[in-house]
């Protein structure tokens, strides 16, 4: 992932930004769409585009349901301790536009990212 | 992959965390802060190895906040590079827990907070 965002942006921190966002919808699917199950995977599909990059995150769990999510507040995260939350609340800061789509059996999480400062 | 050491300098109470800390890794870390607070009051937590934090690091960190204040413990952050830094920025969790660039300037910080 890194590798293939490096021959496109100049910023290392648009780099690490994107693989954390990543990480976090991943971890989310392993955790809530997956129950944790090592038998299933996730599909990634990297698409740069001129002007934008939009990351396609695919799985055929239960998928995630955004209008259930309700993003917690800073003070609920640090006097109920919620644990959750925190990583769907980065994705949305780093990416432009974060989707969740079903289509047939595919989950599908899109993630887009106008590039600014291409190489 | 994580690793974490420990170890202590005059009543300063040190935590190395070196390599990654994200959903499958920060158990360690959550497990080792969760069992320190019952004894230490003063605790440095070096981040100079640390290549990479998630939402589920950064959890580990808030969850303690409140614990930490009710038990008049006291912990600082050193070290952070860019990209882990920027990662606590981006929700402004840097503005609730206390980050330097030196283990001195830390244990500075811990006696004066």
């Amino acid at each position: 992932m890194s590798k293939t965002l490096n021959n496109h942006f100049k910023s290392e921190i648009d780099i690490h930004h994107m693989v954390l966002a990543v990480d976090e919808v991943c971890a989310n699917l392993i955790i809530h769409s997956h129950n944790c199950d090592p038998n299933k995977s996730i599909d990634l599909f990297v698409d740069i585009k001129k002007k934008e990059v939009i990351i396609e995150i695919q799985d055929t769990g239960n998928g995630f349901n955004i209008s259930n999510y309700q993003e917690p507040t800073i003070n609920e995260i640090i006097v109920e301790k919620k644990k959750g939350g925190l990583g769907l609340m980065l994705v949305k800061r780093i990416m432009d536009k974060v989707e969740f789509i079903k289509s047939n059996n595919n989950n599908i999480c899109r993630l887009k990212k106008k590039i600014l400062t291409s190489k | 992959m994580i690793t974490i050491q420990t170890n202590k300098e005059e009543d300063f109470y040190i935590i190395k965390v070196s390599g990654d800390v994200d959903a499958s890794s920060s158990i360690h870390l959550d497990n080792k802060i969760g069992e320190i607070i019952k004894t230490e009051k003063k605790i440095l937590v070096d981040c100079n190895d640390l290549q990479y934090i998630s939402s589920a690091g950064l959890g580990v960190f808030m969850s303690y906040i409140h614990e930490m204040e009710e038990g008049e413990i006291k912990m600082v952050l050193f070290g952070l590079g860019n990209n882990v830094k920027n990662v606590f920025h981006i929700l402004g969790l840097d503005q609730l827990i206390n980050m330097v660039e030196s283990k001195e300037d830390a244990k500075n910080l811990v006696d004066a907070i």
